[in-house]
């Protein structure tokens, strides 16, 4: 047996991506752990904000909002939501983390309601936020998540963020700024990319304890598979010890 | 301008800059006291029918007694700016206040799950919405702020965020990319929560500011609920600090702890556990009513709603968090 979880194994995935020096925006939970990791465990540069005007904070423990007072704890500035996405749309910000209900081939996030009719939604979730923004204006939008075939949806229902949207160049022509997009997708399973030029969503990296057939089965529409997929490394004792004692010591994130 | 898209979604507010400038020309500018309770204040400037936005950010700096103010006022039929709004969405829910709604933001408190009543009035079909994000409705506001009728950004498009909203799809005059032209919102009322504020509206705001700055200058009317009343001598000791100035200001209402059980930067965490009793009680629509009429419908004012959930015992545990003398979720 493993002496880790997924979860901390999505989270150390996710942190080893944030390089000293870069720009991140997250939001709470597993996206604002992954930050605090990279940020204790090799990127001490590393620039971390938050939608509501926090700017480069310290993260003391784990904010439970976006905008508490957690995430401008030692922060070098208390902004404002323009000053935050403004920066992210003249491209300064590196990196997002988001999440939604499904997500489909190309990277597209749902997290606005299931169901067809809009003005009486099935399930009405709390809509866009800040995730179109990010994902719209940052360089390089990241997902973590546990990987199921009803969450890796054939079609989102609703696309309420963009990933590469139709695939090829229709992201490019939509009018969104070019150059940004989905990069990569860490689940319970697996990393994914998107393949270059289809912009379909291709496995790289398989989990510990997982074949490429699990993550098939487990995703509701037909995966790219890379020349050569590699083994994902499991977390270090560093990183866990980090993880487990600093960051989340009462196991919120990591005990889900 | 030729317009090369444009979504199906409603826009509630009428984005003219010259009706809106006609409007501005005749607030006031009087330099005089506008202290008086939240009652009075929702009293005078929050109407049926009216366009409603809240400052702060959901459950962080949010003027908890204008929203209580309004569901015991009945207050019906509003438009409302679902701005990040999330415990201030669960309580204008609680009292079906509106019935028409731009989304940015909705239903969710965050990390700490989805309102079950808040979903239940949402999936109700008793709610026109129009949907957009959180950056979509800071620029509407922004543009409002200048004087402007739209105001161009580069987000949604692609997306059935831009279908479902009231955004159009323009072309740079100078290098023909595509923008998303976000139309201005001029609230008729907005309620903002700050720290400190003189007797004639003069506003200091610690920590971060969201949308606010730009929400106290394109609403039409502005009530202010402050942690504290200040001289007006020490405004203008060092008027640096001043971030709303007292013409955007209507009414000025002296809350101590008016952010409750919300955050205040610099003074009190939330109150979580309270928070958790809200999303619990709202699966049972029978327990929710009878927590309402306990906690909104028969106190008289916010410190009576303090008092029934721990008063100020419970207020300086909250200090305590806020000041990292203990942890967040303990």
């Amino acid at each position: 047996m493993a002496d880790y979880n997924t979860m901390e194994l999505m989270i150390c995935t996710a942190a080893r991506e944030l390089e000293d020096g870069a720009s991140v925006g997250v939001g709470t939970g597993a996206p604002c752990a992954a930050a605090m990791l990279a940020q204790k465990a090799h990127s001490p540069n590393l620039v971390i904000l938050f939608e509501a005007g926090g700017a480069a904070p310290l993260i003391p423990e784990m904010p439970i909002s976006v905008g508490d007072s957690r995430t401008t704890w030692k922060a070098v500035m208390a902004s404002g939501m323009c000053e935050i996405m403004e920066s992210a749309c003249r491209g300064m910000l590196d990196y997002t983390f988001l999440g939604g209900a499904q997500i489909d081939m190309y990277g597209n996030l749902n997290s606005t309601r299931i169901g067809a009719d809009h003005q009486k939604p099935k399930v009405r979730f709390p809509g866009s936020g800040g995730a179109n923004d990010f994902a719209s204006f940052c360089w390089r939008m990241m997902v973590m998540t546990p990987q199921d075939p009803k969450r890796f949806a054939e079609k989102c229902s609703y696309i309420t963020t963009p990933g590469w949207l139709q695939g090829g160049d229709s992201r490019a022509k939509s009018g969104l700024p070019l150059g940004a997009g989905p990069y990569k997708i860490i689940t319970n399973m697996a990393v994914m990319d998107f393949e270059p030029e289809s912009k379909r969503m291709r496995i790289i990296a398989i989990n510990p304890g997982y074949s490429e057939k699990d993550v098939q089965d487990n995703c509701g529409f037909e995966l790219l598979k890379a020349k050569k997929i590699v083994e994902n490394k499991p977390p270090t004792k560093h990183e866990l010890s980090i993880l487990r004692d600093q960051i989340d010591p009462y196991r919120y994130v990591i005990g889900r | 301008m030729e317009v090369l898209a444009q979504g199906i979604g409603a826009i509630f507010t009428d984005p003219d800059a010259d009706k809106a400038r006609a409007f501005f020309r005749k607030k006031s500018r009087a330099l005089k006291p506008k202290v008086m309770s939240v009652k009075e204040a929702v009293e005078k400037y929050v109407h049926d029918g009216d366009y409603l936005c809240i400052g702060g950010f959901g459950a962080n700096r949010i003027p908890t007694a204008v929203c209580h103010e309004i569901l015991r006022q009945g207050r019906k039929n509003m438009g409302f700016a679902g701005h990040t709004s999330t415990h201030d969405f669960q309580i204008l829910c609680a009292g079906e206040v509106f019935d028409k709604l731009d989304v940015a933001y909705i239903v969710g408190l965050e990390a700490r799950g989805l309102s079950p009543n808040a979903r239940r009035y949402m999936e109700s079909g008793k709610v026109k919405v129009s949907e957009w994000t959180n950056y979509s409705l800071s620029v509407r506001f922004k543009a409002a702020a200048a004087g402007v009728s739209f105001y161009p950004s580069r987000n949604i498009m692609g997306t059935d965020t831009f279908q479902y909203s009231g955004a159009k799809i323009i072309q740079c005059p100078f290098t023909g990319i595509k923008y998303a032209a976000m139309p201005a919102i001029w609230p008729d009322v907005a309620a903002i929560h700050v720290h400190e504020a003189d007797i004639y509206g003069n506003c200091r705001i610690r920590g971060i500011t969201v949308s606010d700055l730009d929400v106290a200058r394109a609403a039409k009317h502005l009530i202010i609920t402050c942690e504290r009343l200040i001289q007006n001598d020490e405004i203008r000791r060092d008027p640096s600090y001043t971030s709303i100035p007292y013409w955007c200001v209507d009414a000025v209402c002296e809350v101590p702890y008016g952010s409750y059980p919300g955050n205040m930067y610099g003074e009190y965490f939330s109150d979580e556990e309270h928070l958790r009793e809200w999303l619990k009680v709202e699966e049972n629509p029978e327990e929710f009513k009878k927590f309402l009429d306990k906690n909104i419908y028969s106190c008289k004012d916010h410190f009576e709603y303090i008092e029934k959930n721990g008063g100020m015992h419970k207020l300086l545990r909250l200090r305590e968090k806020e000041f990292m003398f203990s942890k967040a979720r303990d």
